[in-house]
């Protein structure tokens, strides 16, 4: 790759990519000779450093007993006390249980029902009906969660709610269940909203990763005898595999990022026990409560555990000889 | 021999049958599942707001009217945040796809010295978050707080579309930047006329992407601007509708039986969300089945290699 870009006379013959070879004085010499490519991106390095990097020093608050109206020399420095505090709070416990309950729900049905719909979807033979299904099927993924949680909202509403309509129609129930007044079933709605919104759009990962298995394998196993569930267990799930593990690899990084919009907008008095999650323990102790110090701690927590699975998770695909990110 | 694999091949087309009509009737319950509730707000939001009090409108408006469009575009806050949505979205997206573009090509060129560099800081970034305080606080130290240009500037350059429009550059053929810097032209020139345009396809998907999230996007307008009205969004507007909605359920159990307008204009908290839901996802509606040939091809892009 060097030594053709050597060829071609993009890298000056002899010298190396990063001009390491001639030291600093090479450095900036070829600084100056690329000043357009350097102008082209620096500026945006420096909005990167100020929105990406610098509020990680905000991160200090949560050693602090933070103070909006004093300067930073002034804080008072708690240590690890926000966090103590957070672990042996039972409000903070319970949001944990939460995040960890509707992640494992979305995780194990996401994969399921993605998985199952790319399968089905690539057993249809008519293509343009399969490319209607898709289309249609990708519409909610587009549209806001405000107007998924405004729909959610009118299906399941004791009054003539479409839900609670067909289920009193076939028997099922003899009243309205007000689906959203209880806690018991925020869990259960918050899945299958999940997967209302993206089992389409999850699809299309799994369905380019099909189109990549050899036609040739299904034929030949048509001709060994093989039935279609055969064909499907033997061939295209094998098939999708390495993207499988993959994502899976990727969520486990998210598994205390349950997202934030979905539980807030639906959430209410009544089931809060059972809808808030971190992202809106945040929020509440933060801008609610003006508790900005146990807010930045309970974030903190969030990321670095993030980072930590996803490096884990990456790791052990690694010694299991699997897939992995990076 | 010949006689029983006549009879498995027999067998299995039969199976073959049943799984097919299975799998179309599936297929249909699915597309019913998912259009439904937009078509039943649909019907609902051209119905008249007495009628669809009475219940039973599913599919089809009962007593037809625009009355509901009528009253929500006479609201002077609904049409200024939708004016701000529209802006926002377009302003938001131009900016924000040039400018990813332009970071994605220079650290598409193999010889720039600053590409590593500079391609480390940005993917670095995709792994943590300063967090909603320390966002806020950042905001408001510079005063991007309660004016308009919050949501465009932190929105300046996605980082992700930075690195899925890297992918596509480098796939590009070197020897057409390479004829174009013969003929004399900077590198700023070669990246408009030259590779802008080449990009067309992945820029589709990135702009998409980018114009989705402005179009939706609630959040920041509820946490810097919330206290400004003539900073509002669409979909801000129809949170707090839905937020109203949820503090009937806390409160009385049931539903919401308020109702507004004049008496020539009569319309209910139902319809005027109904219509809003229309409003708020009609653009997306008619847009992305236009670019699915692309977002379809930039999601397998980035999801593979980015």
């Amino acid at each position: 790759m060097l030594k053709t870009m050597k060829q071609q006379g993009v890298v000056p013959a002899g010298r190396g990519l990063l001009g390491k070879k001639s030291g600093l004085g090479f450095f900036l010499q070829q600084l100056v000779k690329q000043r357009a490519l350097v102008l082209m991106s620096v500026p945006f390095l420096l909005w990167l450093v100020l929105f990406k990097y610098v509020p990680l020093w905000g991160w200090t608050i949560a050693f602090q007993k933070y103070k909006p109206a004093k300067s930073f020399g002034d804080q008072t420095w708690v240590g690890l006390k926000q966090f103590k505090f957070m672990f042996s709070d039972d409000r903070f416990l319970l949001v944990l249980r939460n995040t960890l309950a509707m992640s494992l729900i979305n995780f194990v049905l996401g994969f399921v029902t993605a998985i199952t719909l790319a399968i089905l979807l690539n057993e249809l033979r008519k293509m343009a009906f399969k490319r209607v299904v898709q289309t249609i099927s990708y519409l909610p993924h587009f549209i806001s969660w405000v107007v998924a949680a405004t729909i959610i909202q009118t299906v399941l509403s004791a009054d003539g709610g479409i839900v609670n309509e067909i289920l009193m129609g076939l028997g099922f129930i003899h009243e309205p269940i007000l689906w959203l007044g209880e806690g018991k079933y925020f869990w259960g709605i918050l899945g299958a909203s999940e997967v209302w919104k993206n089992v389409g759009w999850n699809t299309i990962i799994y369905l380019a990763a099909m189109t990549t298995i050899d036609p040739a394998q299904y034929e030949a196993a048509e001709i060994d005898g093989a039935g279609r569930f055969q064909r499907i267990f033997h061939i295209t799930l094998p098939g999708i595999r390495p993207v499988v593990i993959i994502l899976i690899i990727l969520n486990l990084g998210q598994i205390l990022e349950t997202g934030f919009e979905p539980q807030y907008l639906l959430g209410n008095g009544p089931n809060l026990d059972y809808s808030e999650n971190l992202e809106i323990f945040i929020l509440k102790y933060g801008m609610n409560l003006g508790n900005y110090s146990l807010s930045v701690a309970a974030g903190i927590f969030k990321t670095v555990i993030s980072i930590v699975l996803l490096f884990s998770a990456n790791y052990l695909s690694k010694r299991l000889g699997q897939e992995r990110l990076f | 021999m010949a006689k029983s694999q006549i009879a498995s091949a027999r067998y299995s087309s039969a199976g073959d049958r049943l799984f097919d009509i299975a799998n179309y009737t599936f297929m249909v319950v699915l597309m019913i599942v998912t259009i439904y509730p937009f078509i039943n707000m649909l019907a609902v939001s051209l119905n008249d707001a007495g009628d669809s009090i009475k219940g039973g409108v599913y599919l089809w408006p009962r007593v037809w009217t625009w009355e509901n469009y009528d009253y929500v575009f006479k609201q002077a806050t609904i049409l200024h945040s939708t004016w701000i949505s529209a802006s926002r979205t377009i302003l938001g997206t131009l900016v924000s796809t040039f400018c990813s573009a332009m970071v994605a090509y220079t650290i598409s060129r193999p010889e720039f010295v600053l590409r590593k560099f500079v391609t480390i800081a940005f993917v670095l970034t995709m792994y943590f978050n300063g967090g909603l305080i320390p966002n806020f606080l950042l905001m408001r130290e510079l005063h991007l707080m309660g004016t308009y240009w919050v949501y465009i500037i932190p929105g300046i350059l996605g980082v992700f579309n930075v690195i899925v429009i890297r992918s596509f550059i480098e796939q590009l053929p070197e020897g057409i930047l390479e004829s174009a810097r013969m003929d004399g032209a900077g590198e700023f020139t070669t990246f408009l006329r030259i590779v802008l345009p080449l990009s067309m396809p992945v820029l589709a998907t990135t702009s998409l992407f980018t114009a989705v999230y402005h179009w939706n996007s609630w959040f920041d307008v509820f946490l810097y601007n919330s206290s400004k009205v003539e900073l509002s969004t669409l979909q801000y507007e129809l949170m707090k509708m839905l937020q109203n909605s949820n503090a009937s359920i806390s409160s009385s159990g049931g539903n919401m039986d308020g109702s507004g307008g004049t008496a020539a204009n009569f319309v209910t908290p139902t319809s005027i969300r109904a219509t809003m839901t229309i409003v708020a996802s009609l653009p997306i509606v008619m847009v992305y089945p236009f670019l699915q040939k692309y977002f379809v091809k930039g999601m397998t892009l980035g999801g593979v290699k980015g």
